[in-house]
């Protein structure tokens, strides 16, 4: 069997998008920055009456149609739409991809029976995409090439015995090639494909790139070319819409749970795990108010995730009544099934631990609860880092203490009143005087000169364990080559 | 006089109280005493303006770092619902809370409360004179200067850092003073002597 493609092309996407919210009786264009300059990215059928062309300057275009109305171009809602478009030819084949940013292709080999053939559906496709205010063209042909020259060139459906005849009259430009090589090949009187194709292989190859016979060939069937579908994405969301509006806690805990089940039976089929979780209220008066939860560790069970999500549910303000509630899992990780045995009862603490971690995480925020992880350094400040304690697990590989003590709190370095190159007998530090009693020292730790640190500019520092009178113990280092001295820590 | 060993490790499923200079290496060692099957994570409260962090490096004498899970809030009364979220839910066996502010009757007997709930201990590190009424014992602790204990004469605590810990509210018991040492090796206190009222 022979393969049949469909190329579809919405030569005006972007305007398009904007027209069918908001439709306007008036020429219309998108504009976009490029080159330094507003320009035309995208005309409706009036615009183009008037004269307009695609990127042509916005104030020259202005000039010629005084009442031009005009928007600015979002080329990620257009990706967005061309992908709700994606989704939405999966009913006519599974196997559909994109091909640039304005059109998609559509493998139907073996699928166009099943709405009546050919040119049954062909028409169904413009006539749904007619319905919904879509430009569209569209070419049928047996391979990629050819079904894009004829979607942008000519229209309709081309037998597989036909092909060359089809694309003989088309012009060179219909070979997906740049603009370079298309005046290249007019200057020289070769003006159409079937011109193209008369013409001697080699000479073609010598005089221009590859690309020109590569291309050639890909239309006419002789060299494959792929259309790569795109992945099936997995959302997990799910809302449920109200007959009456709601407004009690109770109410919207009862229906959070139903979408709760279903959501968490899907990441059950998938063998995952939510991160996390964002509820969205729509009230009566348009607006829509949010809850957000993220979980200290992946989770699937609708009756633990409950809980978790009443102190956010709370602090919602239902307004005049909730009509519609949406729940989405933004955050998915793979978590596969793991067979439980009496021997793993341990791991519960574990999992309390994490939900207290999620729970916190929920009133002060989940970066705000750390764990300390080792590092290798000898830089006191340095010597660990601070991790995410929902995302790591603790680590126990700790240096023993090796000689040199360490304080138990650690600040940034205050500077106190002293120069001399010897622990000063008597100093003032936050307003308290101290006097010294034993310095034990010095210990030299020297910048690591791979890393520009700020506070390290000063050069090496000579660390000293101070004993005072008074009782504290803190850690002082002096600076020799700005002489000066500061303390750091402060021991127990 | 009591003996030190009635009141410290501190009784589980209640609110302490600790001030003074050497509140934080008491909480420390509070922790790294515990020998108890009770003995898992420790979450430690902080405000995320204060400049001070605990040191993990220099925790490693009193308590093994790992355990401790540090979380940062905005302001006491964040401190406090966190703090009594965990003690309450009984994952964590130690909560250490630095306040900044008195602490009221109300808020310290919740803490009190949800303490005894989740049989977790909980170390309030508070300033002089801003306890609570509901605490169940109030430590006040001072590093000792170095030449006020006749060094040489107790073998047991040459080279070691002499704290002063002095109970000084108790609702079930007496008070009692005394000058200890924390010794590394065997995560246990040494009582050096008995200090004189």
């Amino acid at each position: 069997m022979h393969r049949r493609i469909v190329s579809l092309w919405f030569p005006r996407l972007a305007s398009d998008r904007i027209l069918r919210i908001n439709p306007v009786e008036a020429p219309f264009a998108v504009t976009h920055h490029e080159k330094n300059m507003e320009r035309l990215y995208c005309l409706n059928s009036q615009a183009v009456q008037q004269g307009l062309v695609q990127g042509m300057g916005l104030s020259d275009a202005r000039a010629l149609c005084p009442d031009l109305r005009t928007g600015p171009a979002n080329l990620h809602a257009d990706h967005h739409f061309l992908s709700a478009l994606l989704r939405w030819a999966d009913r006519y084949c599974p196997w559909v991809g994109f091909d640039g940013n304005d059109s998609l292709l559509l493998d139907v080999t073996g699928s166009t029976h099943l709405l009546g053939g050919e040119e049954e559906m062909l028409e169904d496709i413009h006539q749904r995409l007619t319905h919904s205010r879509l430009h569209v063209r569209s070419g049928l042909a047996g391979t990629r090439g050819a079904a894009w020259a004829i979607s942008r060139y000519s229209k309709g459906i081309v037998p597989q015995d036909k092909l060359k005849i089809a694309l003989s009259p088309l012009p060179v430009a219909a070979l997906r090639l740049d603009d370079a090589t298309c005046t290249a090949l007019q200057r020289l009187g070769l003006r159409t494909i079937g011109e193209l194709m008369a013409m001697p292989r080699a000479t073609i190859s010598r005089r221009f790139s590859l690309d020109v016979v590569r291309r050639m060939d890909q239309a006419l069937g002789d060299q494959s070319e792929q259309i790569e579908p795109e992945a099936p994405k997995i959302s997990y969301a799910a809302r449920i819409t109200f007959p009456d509006p709601i407004g009690l806690y109770g109410d919207v805990i009862a229906g959070l749970e139903r979408l709760l089940n279903r959501i968490c039976n899907k990441l059950k089929r998938q063998e995952s795990g939510a991160r996390a979780l964002r509820l969205i209220c729509q009230r009566v008066d348009q607006a829509a108010v949010q809850a957000e939860l993220r979980l200290a560790r992946p989770m699937r069970e609708a009756e633990c995730i409950l809980p978790l999500f009443e102190r956010s549910v709370r602090e919602l303000d239902a307004g005049y009544g909730i009509d519609q509630l949406r729940l989405e899992a933004f955050d998915v990780e793979p978590l596969p099934l793991v067979q439980v045995d009496a021997n793993t009862a341990h791991q519960d603490s574990g999992d309390a631990l994490d939900d207290l971690i999620t729970r916190l995480g929920s009133r002060i925020g989940l970066d705000n609860i750390i764990r300390f992880l080792p590092a290798e350094s000898h830089v006191p400040e340095r010597a660990f880092v601070e991790a995410s304690a929902a995302y790591t697990s603790p680590e126990s590989k700790w240096p023993r203490n090796q000689g040199s003590q360490r304080p138990l709190r650690l600040f940034s370095p205050e500077p106190i009143n002293a120069t001399s190159r010897i622990p000063p007998r008597k100093f003032c530090w936050r307003r308290m005087h101290f006097s010294l009693v034993k310095a034990t020292g010095p210990e030299r730790i020297a910048p690591e000169w791979w890393l520009d640190d700020p506070s390290w500019r000063s050069g090496v520092r000579d660390y000293w364990h101070i004993e005072t009178k008074q009782g504290r113990r803190l850690w002082m280092f002096y600076t020799p080559r700005h002489p000066a001295w500061f303390v750091q820590g402060e021991f127990a | 006089m009591a003996e030190l060993e009635q009141f410290f490790p501190l009784e589980i499923g209640r609110a302490h109280e600790v001030c003074g200079a050497g509140a934080s290496a008491f909480a420390a060692m509070a922790c790294g005493a515990d020998r108890s099957d009770n003995a898992r994570t420790i979450l430690w409260l902080q405000l995320d303006w204060q400049s001070d962090i605990v040191n993990p490096v220099g925790m490693t004498p009193f308590c093994d770092p790992s355990r401790i899970i540090l979380a940062r809030a905005k302001n006491q009364q964040m401190l406090l619902s966190c703090a009594e979220e965990a003690l309450r839910s009984g994952a964590v066996s130690h909560v250490i809370t630095e306040l900044y502010r008195p602490l009221d009757l109300t808020a310290g007997r919740r803490l009190q409360l949800a303490a005894e709930m989740g049989k977790a201990t909980g170390i309030l590190i508070v300033s002089e004179g801003m306890g609570s009424n509901a605490a169940q014992t109030r430590w006040q602790c001072s590093p000792e200067c170095p030449t006020s204990v006749s060094d040489g004469h107790n073998p047991k605590t040459a080279g070691l850092t002499v704290l002063h810990w002095e109970l000084i509210k108790n609702k079930k018991g007496t008070l009692g003073s005394w000058k200890v040492c924390w010794n590394a090796q065997a995560h246990r206190i040494i009582v050096v002597s008995e200090a004189c009222q």
